[in-house]
Protein backbone atom coordinates (compact mmCIF):
# COMPACT_ATOMS: atom_id res chain seq x y z
CA UNK A 1 0.00 0.00 0.00
CA UNK A 2 2.92 2.65 1.30
CA UNK A 3 4.52 1.88 -2.39
CA UNK A 4 1.34 2.54 -4.27
CA UNK A 5 0.56 5.71 -2.44
CA UNK A 6 4.60 6.64 -2.90
CA UNK A 7 4.60 5.97 -6.87
CA UNK A 8 1.44 7.76 -7.47
CA UNK A 9 1.83 10.69 -5.40
CA UNK A 10 4.82 11.32 -3.14
CA UNK A 11 7.59 13.65 -3.24
CA UNK A 12 9.91 10.87 -2.76
CA UNK A 13 11.58 11.56 0.50
CA UNK A 14 15.25 11.58 0.69
CA UNK A 15 15.23 10.13 -2.75
CA UNK A 16 14.30 14.03 -3.25
CA UNK A 17 13.57 16.45 -1.04
CA UNK A 18 10.25 15.15 0.77
CA UNK A 19 11.74 14.85 4.08
CA UNK A 20 12.86 18.40 3.78
CA UNK A 21 9.20 19.17 2.93
CA UNK A 22 7.53 17.46 5.24
CA UNK A 23 9.85 18.96 8.20
CA UNK A 24 8.48 22.18 7.26
CA UNK A 25 4.45 20.53 7.48
CA UNK A 26 5.17 18.68 10.36
CA UNK A 27 7.21 20.84 12.79
CA UNK A 28 6.07 24.49 10.99
CA UNK A 29 2.39 23.75 10.64
CA UNK A 30 3.13 25.03 6.28
CA UNK A 31 0.59 24.09 4.41
CA UNK A 32 2.24 22.48 0.79
CA UNK A 33 2.91 25.49 -1.47
CA UNK A 34 3.91 27.31 1.58
CA UNK A 35 6.37 24.68 2.75
CA UNK A 36 7.78 23.70 -1.11
CA UNK A 37 8.66 26.84 -1.47
CA UNK A 38 10.61 27.84 1.71
CA UNK A 39 12.70 24.95 1.44
CA UNK A 40 13.38 25.60 -2.80
CA UNK A 41 14.11 29.49 -1.80
CA UNK A 42 16.28 28.24 1.15
CA UNK A 43 17.96 25.67 -1.45
CA UNK A 44 18.27 27.97 -4.24
CA UNK A 45 16.02 25.40 -6.35
CA UNK A 46 12.38 25.44 -7.46
CA UNK A 47 9.09 24.03 -6.09
CA UNK A 48 8.94 21.83 -9.18
CA UNK A 49 12.81 20.67 -8.49
CA UNK A 50 12.14 18.95 -4.85
CA UNK A 51 10.56 15.84 -6.36
CA UNK A 52 13.01 15.29 -8.94
CA UNK A 53 15.62 12.86 -7.44
CA UNK A 54 18.47 13.98 -10.17
CA UNK A 55 18.09 17.69 -8.91
CA UNK A 56 17.80 16.64 -5.58
CA UNK A 57 20.87 13.99 -5.69
CA UNK A 58 23.29 17.33 -6.70
CA UNK A 59 21.42 19.55 -3.89
CA UNK A 60 22.34 16.88 -1.42
CA UNK A 61 25.44 16.19 -2.29
CA UNK A 62 26.60 19.77 -2.28
CA UNK A 63 24.95 20.62 1.16
CA UNK A 64 25.30 17.08 2.67
CA UNK A 65 21.57 16.38 3.45
CA UNK A 66 22.27 12.60 3.38
CA UNK A 67 20.82 10.48 0.35
CA UNK A 68 20.10 6.71 -0.12
CA UNK A 69 23.15 4.91 0.54
CA UNK A 70 24.44 1.15 -0.13
CA UNK A 71 27.19 -0.93 -0.64
CA UNK A 72 26.76 -0.26 -4.36
CA UNK A 73 26.60 3.14 -4.03
CA UNK A 74 28.72 4.09 -1.28
CA UNK A 75 29.93 7.93 0.46
CA UNK A 76 31.77 7.25 2.68
CA UNK A 77 33.18 10.77 2.90
CA UNK A 78 29.35 12.35 2.79
CA UNK A 79 27.67 13.50 5.57
CA UNK A 80 24.79 10.81 7.04
CA UNK A 81 22.19 10.24 9.28
CA UNK A 82 22.47 12.50 12.19
CA UNK A 83 25.29 14.50 10.65
CA UNK A 84 23.01 15.03 7.79
CA UNK A 85 20.34 16.87 10.02
CA UNK A 86 23.05 19.09 11.52
CA UNK A 87 23.57 20.04 8.08
CA UNK A 88 19.79 20.17 6.74
CA UNK A 89 18.69 22.58 10.37
CA UNK A 90 21.45 24.88 9.44
CA UNK A 91 20.22 25.23 5.84
CA UNK A 92 16.70 25.48 6.29
CA UNK A 93 17.26 27.49 9.76
CA UNK A 94 15.00 25.75 11.85
CA UNK A 95 16.34 23.89 15.26
CA UNK A 96 16.07 20.13 14.74
CA UNK A 97 15.09 18.55 18.08
CA UNK A 98 18.02 15.75 18.49
CA UNK A 99 20.30 17.93 16.73
CA UNK A 100 20.21 20.47 19.81
CA UNK A 101 20.64 17.16 22.07
CA UNK A 102 23.16 16.10 19.98
CA UNK A 103 25.04 19.36 20.41
CA UNK A 104 24.06 19.09 24.53
CA UNK A 105 25.42 16.02 25.10
CA UNK A 106 28.40 16.46 23.41
CA UNK A 107 29.33 19.64 24.68
CA UNK A 108 28.49 21.88 22.93
CA UNK A 109 29.89 20.46 19.53
CA UNK B 1 -29.33 -4.77 -22.88
CA UNK B 2 -26.80 -2.23 -22.57
CA UNK B 3 -24.01 -2.63 -25.50
CA UNK B 4 -21.76 -0.16 -23.40
CA UNK B 5 -18.35 -1.56 -22.71
CA UNK B 6 -17.68 -2.81 -19.40
CA UNK B 7 -14.85 -1.29 -17.20
CA UNK B 8 -13.09 -3.36 -14.10
CA UNK B 9 -13.62 -1.52 -10.86
CA UNK B 10 -13.47 -2.70 -7.34
CA UNK B 11 -16.80 -2.60 -4.34
CA UNK B 12 -15.07 -1.40 -1.04
CA UNK B 13 -14.09 -4.63 0.08
CA UNK B 14 -11.44 -4.50 -2.81
CA UNK B 15 -13.38 -7.52 -4.61
CA UNK B 16 -13.78 -6.52 -8.08
CA UNK B 17 -16.50 -6.25 -10.23
CA UNK B 18 -17.14 -4.90 -13.37
CA UNK B 19 -19.35 -1.63 -14.22
CA UNK B 20 -19.97 0.79 -17.40
CA UNK B 21 -19.02 4.26 -17.81
CA UNK B 22 -22.72 5.74 -17.11
CA UNK B 23 -22.71 3.11 -14.02
CA UNK B 24 -19.62 4.62 -12.49
CA UNK B 25 -20.88 8.22 -13.20
CA UNK B 26 -24.12 7.69 -12.00
CA UNK B 27 -22.24 5.76 -8.58
CA UNK B 28 -20.24 9.22 -8.17
CA UNK B 29 -23.15 11.41 -8.12
CA UNK B 30 -25.01 9.00 -5.76
CA UNK B 31 -21.82 9.10 -3.44
CA UNK B 32 -21.61 13.04 -3.19
CA UNK B 33 -25.19 13.08 -2.46
CA UNK B 34 -25.35 10.49 -0.30
CA UNK B 35 -22.37 12.91 1.58
CA UNK B 36 -24.57 16.30 1.44
CA UNK B 37 -27.63 14.69 2.73
CA UNK B 38 -25.73 13.28 5.76
CA UNK B 39 -23.31 15.86 6.55
CA UNK B 40 -24.84 19.18 4.91
CA UNK B 41 -22.26 19.71 2.61
CA UNK B 42 -22.02 20.89 -1.19
CA UNK B 43 -22.21 17.91 -3.24
CA UNK B 44 -19.45 17.90 -6.08
CA UNK B 45 -20.09 19.98 -8.79
CA UNK B 46 -20.05 18.88 -12.56
CA UNK B 47 -16.42 19.45 -13.33
CA UNK B 48 -15.13 17.21 -10.24
CA UNK B 49 -17.72 14.49 -11.23
CA UNK B 50 -16.13 14.17 -15.08
CA UNK B 51 -12.52 14.78 -12.64
CA UNK B 52 -13.23 11.69 -11.12
CA UNK B 53 -14.90 9.73 -13.61
CA UNK B 54 -11.68 9.89 -15.84
CA UNK B 55 -9.95 8.73 -12.95
CA UNK B 56 -12.33 5.64 -12.11
CA UNK B 57 -13.54 4.75 -15.30
CA UNK B 58 -10.21 4.16 -16.55
CA UNK B 59 -8.79 0.07 -17.25
CA UNK B 60 -5.52 1.30 -15.97
CA UNK B 61 -3.07 -0.47 -13.81
CA UNK B 62 -1.97 2.42 -11.97
CA UNK B 63 -2.37 5.85 -12.45
CA UNK B 64 -0.86 8.98 -10.53
CA UNK B 65 -0.86 12.96 -10.07
CA UNK B 66 1.12 15.26 -12.27
CA UNK B 67 4.94 15.29 -11.96
CA UNK B 68 5.73 18.43 -10.08
CA UNK B 69 2.42 18.21 -7.91
CA UNK B 70 3.71 15.33 -5.21
CA UNK B 71 2.90 15.93 -2.17
CA UNK B 72 4.27 14.72 1.52
CA UNK B 73 3.19 11.24 2.74
CA UNK B 74 2.73 11.30 6.35
CA UNK B 75 3.85 7.40 7.20
CA UNK B 76 2.61 6.21 10.46
CA UNK B 77 3.11 3.01 11.35
CA UNK B 78 6.82 2.59 9.77
CA UNK B 79 8.53 1.89 12.75
CA UNK B 80 6.72 -1.45 13.71
CA UNK B 81 8.94 -4.45 13.48
CA UNK B 82 7.37 -5.21 9.90
CA UNK B 83 10.24 -6.96 8.71
CA UNK B 84 13.26 -6.22 10.82
CA UNK B 85 13.83 -4.34 14.04
CA UNK B 86 12.15 -1.48 14.48
CA UNK B 87 14.95 1.18 13.86
CA UNK B 88 15.73 -1.21 10.29
CA UNK B 89 12.13 -0.63 9.64
CA UNK B 90 12.43 3.15 9.57
CA UNK B 91 15.82 3.22 7.88
CA UNK B 92 13.93 1.18 5.08
CA UNK B 93 11.02 3.20 4.81
CA UNK B 94 13.62 5.93 4.44
CA UNK B 95 16.21 4.44 2.32
CA UNK B 96 14.09 1.86 0.38
CA UNK B 97 10.56 3.15 -0.02
CA UNK B 98 11.47 7.02 0.09
CA UNK B 99 9.23 7.71 3.05
CA UNK B 100 8.70 11.84 3.16
CA UNK B 101 8.70 11.30 7.02
CA UNK B 102 8.67 8.02 9.62
CA UNK B 103 7.10 6.88 13.04
CA UNK B 104 8.22 5.28 15.64
CA UNK B 105 5.58 2.99 17.48
CA UNK B 106 4.87 -0.15 19.14
CA UNK B 107 2.77 -2.82 17.87
CA UNK B 108 -0.37 -2.45 20.18
CA UNK B 109 -0.48 1.21 19.04
CA UNK B 110 -2.18 2.03 22.30
CA UNK B 111 -1.08 4.90 24.64
CA UNK B 112 -2.31 3.26 27.87
CA UNK B 113 0.50 0.66 26.71
CA UNK B 114 2.52 2.79 25.88
CA UNK B 115 2.49 4.68 29.14
CA UNK B 116 4.26 1.74 31.07
CA UNK B 117 7.08 1.45 28.52
CA UNK B 118 8.18 5.21 28.58
CA UNK B 119 11.42 5.03 29.18
CA UNK B 120 12.38 2.18 26.65
CA UNK B 121 10.59 4.04 23.94
CA UNK B 122 12.40 7.44 24.51
CA UNK B 123 15.67 5.38 24.26
CA UNK B 124 14.55 3.64 20.94
CA UNK B 125 13.66 7.77 19.71
CA UNK B 126 16.99 8.66 21.13
CA UNK B 127 18.99 5.71 19.16
CA UNK B 128 17.12 5.65 15.80
CA UNK B 129 17.51 9.59 15.18
CA UNK B 130 20.94 8.97 15.56
CA UNK B 131 20.61 6.89 12.48
CA UNK B 132 18.07 8.32 10.29
CA UNK B 133 17.52 11.33 8.29
CA UNK B 134 13.89 12.10 7.50
CA UNK B 135 11.48 13.88 10.10
CA UNK B 136 11.30 11.42 12.93
CA UNK B 137 7.95 11.57 15.00
CA UNK B 138 6.07 8.89 18.07
CA UNK B 139 2.75 7.74 17.02
CA UNK B 140 0.50 6.22 19.24
CA UNK B 141 -3.21 6.07 19.37
CA UNK B 142 -5.37 7.58 22.56
CA UNK B 143 -7.62 4.83 22.80
CA UNK B 144 -9.78 5.87 25.50
CA UNK B 145 -11.40 2.22 25.56
CA UNK B 146 -8.58 0.79 27.51
CA UNK B 147 -8.91 3.56 30.44
CA UNK B 148 -12.22 1.15 31.32
CA UNK B 149 -12.86 -2.15 32.87
CA UNK B 150 -11.75 -4.50 32.04
CA UNK B 151 -8.84 -3.12 30.55
CA UNK B 152 -8.55 0.02 33.34
CA UNK B 153 -9.28 1.92 36.45
CA UNK B 154 -12.42 3.82 35.14
CA UNK B 155 -15.97 1.77 35.01
CA UNK B 156 -17.20 0.98 31.69
CA UNK B 157 -19.04 3.65 29.90
CA UNK B 158 -20.14 1.56 27.05
CA UNK B 159 -21.31 -1.44 29.52
CA UNK B 160 -23.47 1.59 31.51
CA UNK B 161 -25.10 3.55 28.71
CA UNK B 162 -27.30 0.54 27.51
CA UNK B 163 -27.89 0.17 31.36
CA UNK B 164 -29.75 4.21 31.24
CA UNK B 165 -26.99 4.94 34.09
CA UNK B 166 -26.19 7.67 32.10
CA UNK B 167 -24.44 10.23 34.57
CA UNK B 168 -22.54 7.64 35.55
CA UNK B 169 -21.58 6.26 32.20
CA UNK B 170 -20.24 10.00 31.42
CA UNK B 171 -18.59 10.71 34.71
CA UNK B 172 -16.57 7.45 34.50
CA UNK B 173 -15.43 8.96 30.45
CA UNK B 174 -14.79 12.19 31.83
CA UNK B 175 -12.51 10.24 34.60
CA UNK B 176 -10.55 8.51 31.49
CA UNK B 177 -10.25 11.99 29.70
CA UNK B 178 -7.82 13.46 32.43
CA UNK B 179 -6.15 10.15 33.43
CA UNK B 180 -5.25 10.00 29.09
CA UNK B 181 -4.44 13.44 29.01
CA UNK B 182 -1.55 13.29 31.64
CA UNK B 183 0.03 10.37 29.82
CA UNK B 184 -0.17 11.73 26.30
CA UNK B 185 1.64 14.63 28.25
CA UNK B 186 4.14 12.34 29.71
CA UNK B 187 4.72 10.71 26.50
CA UNK B 188 5.01 14.39 24.93
CA UNK B 189 7.95 14.86 27.61
CA UNK B 190 9.99 11.39 26.94
CA UNK B 191 9.88 11.75 23.01
CA UNK B 192 10.94 15.73 23.53
CA UNK B 193 13.72 14.91 25.90
CA UNK B 194 14.72 12.02 23.54
CA UNK B 195 14.98 13.86 20.37
CA UNK B 196 11.23 13.37 18.91
CA UNK B 197 10.28 15.85 15.85
CA UNK B 198 6.69 15.50 16.82
CA UNK B 199 3.75 13.34 18.12
CA UNK B 200 1.08 11.34 16.08
CA UNK B 201 -2.25 11.18 17.80
CA UNK B 202 -3.85 8.63 15.65
CA UNK B 203 -7.07 7.44 15.40
CA UNK B 204 -8.26 10.12 17.96
CA UNK B 205 -11.82 9.83 18.87
CA UNK B 206 -12.15 6.26 18.28
CA UNK B 207 -14.39 6.04 21.87
CA UNK B 208 -15.89 9.06 20.90
CA UNK B 209 -16.40 12.60 22.12
CA UNK B 210 -14.46 12.46 25.34
CA UNK B 211 -11.04 10.73 23.00
CA UNK B 212 -11.22 13.54 20.89
CA UNK B 213 -11.50 16.48 23.68
CA UNK B 214 -8.55 14.33 25.15
CA UNK B 215 -6.31 14.83 22.24
CA UNK B 216 -7.40 18.20 21.76
CA UNK B 217 -6.22 19.59 25.26
CA UNK B 218 -2.77 17.12 25.60
CA UNK B 219 -2.33 19.04 21.89
CA UNK B 220 -2.47 22.46 23.21
CA UNK B 221 -0.10 21.64 26.45
CA UNK B 222 2.35 19.91 24.50
CA UNK B 223 2.70 22.93 22.07
CA UNK B 224 3.00 25.59 24.39
CA UNK B 225 5.27 23.59 26.51
CA UNK B 226 7.40 22.28 23.49
CA UNK B 227 6.89 25.20 20.54
CA UNK B 228 9.01 23.28 17.98
CA UNK B 229 7.10 20.02 18.66
CA UNK B 230 4.55 18.79 15.76
CA UNK B 231 1.51 17.11 16.48
CA UNK B 232 -0.45 15.61 13.88
CA UNK B 233 -4.08 14.45 14.98
CA UNK B 234 -5.37 11.96 12.63
CA UNK B 235 -9.24 11.28 13.01
CA UNK B 236 -10.76 7.43 13.19
CA UNK B 237 -13.43 8.43 12.03
CA UNK B 238 -15.65 10.95 9.28
CA UNK B 239 -17.87 11.97 12.84
CA UNK B 240 -17.26 12.46 16.10
CA UNK B 241 -19.37 9.94 18.09
CA UNK B 242 -21.14 11.23 21.29
CA UNK B 243 -20.53 8.78 23.29
CA UNK B 244 -20.66 10.98 26.32
CA UNK B 245 -22.67 13.53 24.15
CA UNK B 246 -21.93 17.06 26.97
CA UNK B 247 -18.09 17.58 26.30
CA UNK B 248 -17.25 20.54 24.51
CA UNK B 249 -14.34 22.31 23.24
CA UNK B 250 -14.05 26.32 23.89
CA UNK B 251 -17.84 26.42 23.81
CA UNK B 252 -18.04 23.54 20.69
CA UNK B 253 -19.97 20.54 21.23
CA UNK B 254 -17.54 17.91 20.13
CA UNK B 255 -20.25 15.07 19.43
CA UNK B 256 -21.45 15.14 16.34
CA UNK B 257 -18.97 17.13 14.50
CA UNK B 258 -17.52 16.17 10.70
CA UNK B 259 -14.24 17.00 9.30
CA UNK B 260 -14.34 20.92 8.45
CA UNK B 261 -15.26 21.23 12.14
CA UNK B 262 -12.87 18.33 13.71
CA UNK B 263 -9.96 20.75 11.81
CA UNK B 264 -11.26 23.96 12.85
CA UNK B 265 -10.73 22.73 16.88
CA UNK B 266 -7.45 20.36 16.14
CA UNK B 267 -5.55 24.09 14.33
CA UNK B 268 -7.26 26.27 17.71
CA UNK B 269 -5.08 23.61 19.86
CA UNK B 270 -2.37 24.04 18.17
CA UNK B 271 -1.60 20.51 15.79
CA UNK B 272 0.90 21.11 13.13
CA UNK B 273 -0.93 18.79 11.01
CA UNK B 274 -4.72 17.47 10.76
CA UNK B 275 -5.99 14.02 9.50
CA UNK B 276 -9.53 13.63 8.37
CA UNK B 277 -10.52 10.37 8.01
CA UNK B 278 -14.05 9.15 5.76
CA UNK B 279 -15.18 5.67 6.34
CA UNK B 280 -15.33 3.07 3.21
CA UNK B 281 -18.77 1.36 2.88
CA UNK B 282 -18.03 -2.24 1.50
CA UNK B 283 -21.30 -3.01 -0.17
CA UNK B 284 -20.53 0.59 -2.51
CA UNK B 285 -18.40 0.83 -5.41
CA UNK B 286 -14.75 2.82 -4.83
CA UNK B 287 -15.94 5.71 -7.25
CA UNK B 288 -18.94 6.17 -4.92
CA UNK B 289 -16.88 5.59 -1.92
CA UNK B 290 -14.17 8.37 -2.95
CA UNK B 291 -16.79 10.91 -4.20
CA UNK B 292 -18.46 11.06 -0.84
CA UNK B 293 -15.09 10.97 0.81
CA UNK B 294 -14.01 13.94 -1.53
CA UNK B 295 -17.71 16.05 -0.53
CA UNK B 296 -16.99 14.95 3.36
CA UNK B 297 -13.10 16.74 3.32
CA UNK B 298 -13.57 19.14 1.03
CA UNK B 299 -15.52 21.42 3.33
CA UNK B 300 -11.75 21.05 5.63
CA UNK B 301 -9.68 23.03 2.62
CA UNK B 302 -11.35 26.27 2.39
CA UNK B 303 -10.55 27.02 6.31
CA UNK B 304 -7.30 24.82 6.68
CA UNK B 305 -4.21 27.03 8.24
CA UNK B 306 -2.49 23.74 9.06
CA UNK B 307 -1.69 20.80 6.34
CA UNK B 308 -4.44 18.31 5.87
CA UNK B 309 -3.45 14.93 5.32
CA UNK B 310 -6.43 12.74 4.69
CA UNK B 311 -5.91 8.94 5.77
CA UNK B 312 -5.99 6.54 2.87
CA UNK B 313 -4.87 3.06 5.11
CA UNK B 314 -7.01 0.29 4.61
CA UNK B 315 -10.80 0.92 4.79
CA UNK B 316 -10.78 5.00 4.64
CA UNK B 317 -10.05 7.59 2.01
CA UNK B 318 -11.23 5.37 -0.63
CA UNK B 319 -8.68 2.93 -0.29
CA UNK B 320 -10.88 -0.89 -0.09
CA UNK B 321 -11.02 -2.69 3.66
CA UNK B 322 -8.98 -5.56 2.59
CA UNK B 323 -5.67 -6.34 4.40
CA UNK B 324 -3.46 -5.76 1.30
CA UNK B 325 -5.30 -2.96 -0.34
CA UNK B 326 -4.67 -3.36 -4.20
CA UNK B 327 -2.48 -1.08 -6.20
CA UNK B 328 -4.85 -0.29 -8.84
CA UNK B 329 -7.52 0.96 -6.10
CA UNK B 330 -4.60 2.83 -3.95
CA UNK B 331 -3.50 4.20 -6.34
CA UNK B 332 -6.88 6.10 -7.88
CA UNK B 333 -7.51 7.07 -4.08
CA UNK B 334 -4.01 9.02 -3.40
CA UNK B 335 -4.61 11.38 -7.27
CA UNK B 336 -8.46 12.23 -6.43
CA UNK B 337 -7.73 13.27 -3.21
CA UNK B 338 -4.52 15.17 -4.56
CA UNK B 339 -5.93 16.50 -7.49
CA UNK B 340 -9.81 17.11 -6.44
CA UNK B 341 -8.46 18.53 -2.75
CA UNK B 342 -5.19 19.68 -3.33
CA UNK B 343 -4.43 17.90 -0.08
CA UNK B 344 -0.72 18.64 1.69
CA UNK B 345 -0.01 15.04 1.92
CA UNK B 346 -1.72 11.93 2.32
Amino acid sequence: MHNAHAQAVSIGGIRAGGDLVARMQMTRGMRLKEAKRYVADRLGVTPFDLSDPVVMTEVRNELGFGRIHSYAISQPLQANQIEAKFNIARALDVPINCVERFRERTGGA
Amino acid sequence: MSTEPRIPTRLGDGSFTEMTRSGIRADIVAGSEAAARRAKVPPLGDDEVDHLLEIYASPARFTGVDVGEEVVLSCDGTGMKTHATRIQDLQSYEQWMGADLLELCVGDYSLKVVRTILAYEAQYMHDAQLCTIAPLQYGVMPNLGLYSKPDGPCENWSALLPLGRIAEARAAAEEAVEMAVADMVKLADSQWEAGADAIDWDTTGASGDPEFLAALRATRIIRARYPDMGVQLGMAGEFVLGMHGQLEWEGVRLAGLWPRDQLLLAQQAGATVFGPVVNINTGRSLAWNMARAVALIKPCMAVAEIPVHPNVGMGVGGVPMFVYPPGDATCRAAKSLVELLHVDGL
